[in-house]
């Protein structure tokens, strides 16, 4: 066993874990973080997507062990007072959930893919979601989502006047 | 008691796009997936499955499993072997089919790869998986029958003892049973003087592959035993338990909380939640069992898979006569819970919206020693529809006219309405033309076809094809005497009850189990309409045995079809119940009450009292009138008289790469005809999602198995779910034709989409390429098989040896490319 530091949503935990423990189940067993889920055992679908330092990465990807000394923030992090993300917002606007497995680690990318391309095209939410499966939705609505948060996103930071994104902001917080 | 003047109006709430109900819990992850759920001492599962498809267990040696750390109990089938409980059909298609007995842990033999034969009880999940891997097991093997054409032939049994590979042989002709002529005589009039068509189709196997991986939990430990499990079909589950292993029905209470999708793929009910309710009870402890990916891939139940031969007749100007179907359908080692039914359903779909005068539909059911096969979205209907309209777009190419004039000259005309098809179905309505203008103008079908024609004579080595799909379906699952008469176990009808609290909100209990089609919302809308109260008002409770205590649930595009006519009719009653009520406390006749938009009004007057009032006064029991018992609750269990049969045109245009073979989809349009919208969002979302699982068929799916029957598309790594960059924005419309059967007037949507979308993008490919001699491509339609397709087609054109020569004679599974011997056919041999 191996002694962690880490800080998930917020809140400080350290724990002995096994070095073979993968980050997602120390999340969901260990934390109770449950709103993060395991969708296959090759890191294809990205269920599990979850922020390390503000970075998105597929938490089955990552040892637990790997996240000591981090900060991770999950889909149960994102929301801050009470007010959903612009991209949880948009999900729900949108209509782009209908089981919502994929939904956490969809959000979670979407918040990645936004934060290094506040402006995407079509084609880049296209690529930039690819590593995340939804067997639902057909994507459609998902990259509309994502292109309706931009949009939000770009106009709340532009009207306030802040450079930081609305998505480092719920980072920072967190 | 207050009298109100201004009565609270909900207003119209079906056909608003309203945002779901389900969402919040969704997209923050306060979710009730099952593996989520933990109970005080609970043990974890771990399944020891065979890697081999056929072979005799002859010994299993647990020791060295049992002294892994954690380890409580190692069990295998025999230490289960009785109060195991059976994995059942519930629909043997014929009254002599061939079931071989399917227990949820093997004892003696196993049939297929993936099959459970020991069972590891650990402290955690991790223990249980690593004792899993010491527990020894030796096998004998034995030979597998692994391709549907040598099953036929019963040289190597899937289950020896049967004597059979053939399950059951099932057919509808339309001279034998009175809808038409004889397919024989109108198939010989046409080679006389007319067209025949012969072809024969692929089917692939597919996975489901719902996101979230099936979980059980059994918690045995209180009188009742409770199970949450990751299912469509709670109700069905609990009867299934209770009769095959004995235990009193009551004593079972069967919970589908959060459900991460279906597609068919939940409505099993699973050796896995047989295993773990079996091990729960004998340990006496919690268990969870919980499957990885790659048991999902092997062990949940596959779809499709079926050679399809068809024969169509049609007159010199295009007008079809006769279809003939011969399926072999693979059921894998089992016949699943439906089955054997699932090709059985397409039975009344081949002829689809087409007026042919005679029809013969033949289905083969076959045992391999392969994965089981059952429901998957569609179900029988996508394997129909994509046959009949790739017929109809090998007739148009035959007659060299446009496909979509020749589907017009031979479809039902919207004023033909209800029409009684070949195959015996009655229509109600619909309005095909209507659908198909809309759909040509959205996607500009005219200068589409111009441009294909400049990139032809140019000789563009990127081809432009345009694909189209004129579907329908039917809907509703199902009117119970139909049922009956099929041999089906089971009933169609569906419950519901609404509960009227005393603060004026409103529980509607249904027993449809969604997961991901958003009834709570859809439900909620219906029941503010009929009884005028705010949209928020209502709550919704499913996948509850304790609490929403009877249901068929949800597959079958049954749920709004049925179950929410079950939920109107319940609502109608509290309105009943509650008027006398309302009369005797504005003091007024029953007669003179009126019940609009929330509010009972005394006729001729201003006097009115709201449905909240009346709940409030009825929980109260205060002034009720003589004999009116203290409720205005209702129960109401719908069975309807028929199917609905929603429609649409679907048009799809591909770029084609000539040179390498690889398809680039450029557009896609959908005019879906599904009778009355409830919520446009959440209609617009399932024909999304549905035309993409039937893109994927036709372009990057298929379950393939080696010549060991071992799955080699076992991981997300190689079973390929379409990604968001591999798809495209759909432009979607809608029609609107109601149903008459339907007090709503709805047909049902959430197989639509993957029905109709597979025939419009296969034909799309082959439009393409058909000038360069391709008139098939087995799906999926890799750039490979696209590629070598050109290649074989280019040859046969120029050394002229193509034409309509039938090919059944020669067992080639299409008339356009030999097989070469490194590729499998349909990516399932």
């Amino acid at each position: 066993m191996t002694r962690i530091h880490v800080t998930v949503d917020g809140v400080a935990y350290s724990d002995e874990v096994e070095p073979r423990t993968l980050l997602v189940h120390y999340l969901r067993q260990s934390l109770g973080k449950t709103g993060t889920v395991v969708g296959c055992d090759t890191s294809n679908c990205g269920a599990c997507t979850v922020h390390l330092d503000g970075v998105s990465v597929k938490s089955c990807n990552v040892l637990a062990v790997q996240a000591d000394g981090h900060e991770v923030t999950t889909i149960e992090g994102l929301a801050e007072d009470g007010q959903l993300h612009p991209v949880q917002q948009a999900f729900h606007e949108c209509h782009a959930l209908q089981c919502g497995y994929c939904t956490p680690g969809m959000i979670m990318q979407a918040c990645d893919v936004l934060k290094d391309n506040p402006d995407p095209t079509e084609a880049e939410i296209r690529e930039g979601l690819e590593g995340n499966l939804c067997r639902c939705t057909g994507y459609h609505n998902i990259v509309k989502a994502v292109q309706q948060a931009a949009g939000q996103m770009r106009s709340a930071s532009s009207g306030s006047g802040e450079t930081a994104d609305a998505t480092e902001a719920a980072e920072v917080s967190a | 008691m207050t009298i109100t003047e201004d009565a609270p109006t909900a207003g119209p709430e079906i056909g608003k796009a309203r945002r779901r109900k389900e969402d919040q819990r969704l997209i923050t992850g306060r979710t009730r997936w099952t593996d989520n759920i933990t109970l005080p001492g609970m043990l974890h599962l771990a399944m020891v499955r065979s890697p081999f498809a056929h072979a005799t267990i002859t010994a299993i040696a647990t020791d060295e499993a049992k002294a892994s750390p954690g380890v409580i109990a190692v069990l295998t089938g025999r230490d289960l072997a009785d109060g195991q409980g059976v994995v059942a059909n519930a629909w043997p298609i014929t009254t002599d089919q061939v079931t071989p007995t399917h227990l949820p842990v093997a004892v003696d033999r196993v049939a297929c790869a993936g099959e459970i034969v020991a069972i590891v009880a650990a402290r955690s999940a991790a223990e249980a998986r690593d004792a899993a891997e010491l527990v020894d097991v030796d096998y004998d093997e034995l030979p597998a029958v692994l391709d549907l054409k040598e099953a036929v032939k019963d040289e190597v049994l899937a289950h020896p003892d049967l004597g059979t590979n053939t399950s059951a042989v099932w057919t509808l002709d339309s001279a034998a049973q009175g809808s038409g002529t004889d397919v024989e005589d109108e198939i010989a009039k046409a080679r006389e003087d007319g067209i025949v068509l012969e072809r024969e189709f692929r089917q692939q196997r597919l996975i489901p592959a719902f996101m979230e991986p099936r979980s059980t939990v059994c918690d045995p430990t209180g009188e009742q035993m409770t199970v949450w499990t990751s299912t469509q079909v709670p109700h069905i589950l609990r009867f299934l338990v209770a009769a095959t292993t004995g235990m009193p029905e009551s004593k079972i209470r069967i919970i589908a909380p959060d459900v991460g999708g279906g597609f068919g793929g939940k409505l099993q009910t699973t050796p896995e939640e047989f295993a773990t309710i079996a091990v729960a009870r004998r340990l006496g402890k919690p268990c969870k069992y919980t499957e990885t990916r790659s048991e999902s891939l092997l062990s949940g139940h596959h779809g499709r898979d079926q050679w399809q031969k068809l024969t169509l007749s049609a007159r010199k100007d295009g007008t079809v006569t006769g279809l003939k179907v011969e399926l072999l359908a693979d059921l894998g080692a089992y016949v699943g819970v439906v089955g054997g039914g699932v090709p059985v359903l397409g039975a009344w779909m081949f002829n689809s919206i087409y007026k042919f005068a005679a029809y013969h539909f033949t289905v083969r059911t076959l045992l391999t020693n392969k994965t089981w096969v059952d429901a998957y979205r569609g179900a029988g209907r996508p394997e129909a529809t994509f046959a009949v309209e790739r017929m109809m777009d090998e007739l148009a190419a035959e007659l060299g006219r446009d496909p979509l004039e020749v589907r017009e000259q031979n479809w039902i005309r919207h004023e033909e309405f209800p029409f009684t098809t070949v195959a015996g179905m009655t229509y109600d309505s619909g309005n095909y033309e209507a659908a198909t203008a809309r759909a040509k103008e959205l996607f500009g079908y005219d200068a589409l076809r111009a441009e294909q024609q400049r990139r032809r004579e140019a000789h563009d080595p990127v081809q432009l094809g345009i694909g189209v799909s004129t579907f329908t379906e039917m809907c509703g699952l199902a009117p119970s005497r139909i049922l009956g008469a099929l041999n089906y176990g089971a009933g169609g009808w569906e419950s519901a009850s609404i509960r009227m609290l005393a603060t004026g909100k409103v529980e509607v209990l249904t027993g449809t189990s969604p997961h991901g089609q958003g009834h709570e919302t859809a439900w909620s809308q219906i029941v503010a309409d009929r009884l005028g109260v705010p949209f928020e008002d209502v709550e919704v409770l499913h996948g509850d045995s304790q609490i929403s205590s009877k249901g068929m649930d949800t597959y079958g595009s049954r749920s709004l079809v049925v179950g929410a006519e079950a939920v109107v009719r319940a609502a109608d009653r509290v309105i009943d119940k509650a008027r006398p009520i309302a009369a005797h406390l504005l003091e007024a006749s029953v007669d003179d009450i009126e019940f609009t938009a929330g509010r009972f009004g005394v006729k001729g007057t201003d006097k009115g009292i709201t449905m909240a009032e009346v709940a409030l006064a009825t929980w109260t029991g205060h002034n009720l009138p003589d004999g009116v018992e203290p409720s205005i609750d209702a129960d109401a269990t719908f069975d309807p008289d028929n199917f609905s049969f929603p429609h649409g045109t679907h048009l799809c245009a591909v770029e084609v790469d000539t040179e390498t073979g690889k398809t680039t989809m450029r557009s896609y349009v959908c005019v879906d005809d599904v009778g009355t919208i409830i919520n446009p969002l959440i209609v617009e979302g399932q024909v999304h999602g549905g035309v993409v699982q039937g893109i994927a068929q036709a372009l990057w799916e298929g379950a393939e198995f080696d010549e060991q029957g071992t799955l080699v598309t076992g991981s997300f790594v190689d079973y390929t779910l379409p990604t968001s960059a591999d798809t495209i924005s759909l432009v979607t419309d809608h029609t609107v034709s109601p149903s008459t059967y339907t007090a709503l007037g709805t047909k049902g949507v959430g197989e639509a989409g993957a029905i109709a979308s597979t025939p419009a993008v296969v034909n799309a490919i082959v439009d393409a390429v058909r000038h360069l001699g391709v008139s098939d491509i087995t799906m999926p339609c890799t750039p490979e098989r696209v590629w070598k397709a050109i290649q074989v087609g280019s040859a046969g054109a120029t050394e002229g040896e193509r034409g309509a020569a039938a090919h059944f004679d020669d067992g080639a599974p299409n008339q356009d490319s030999p097989q070469p011997s490194d590729t499998t056919e349909g990516g399932a041999q």
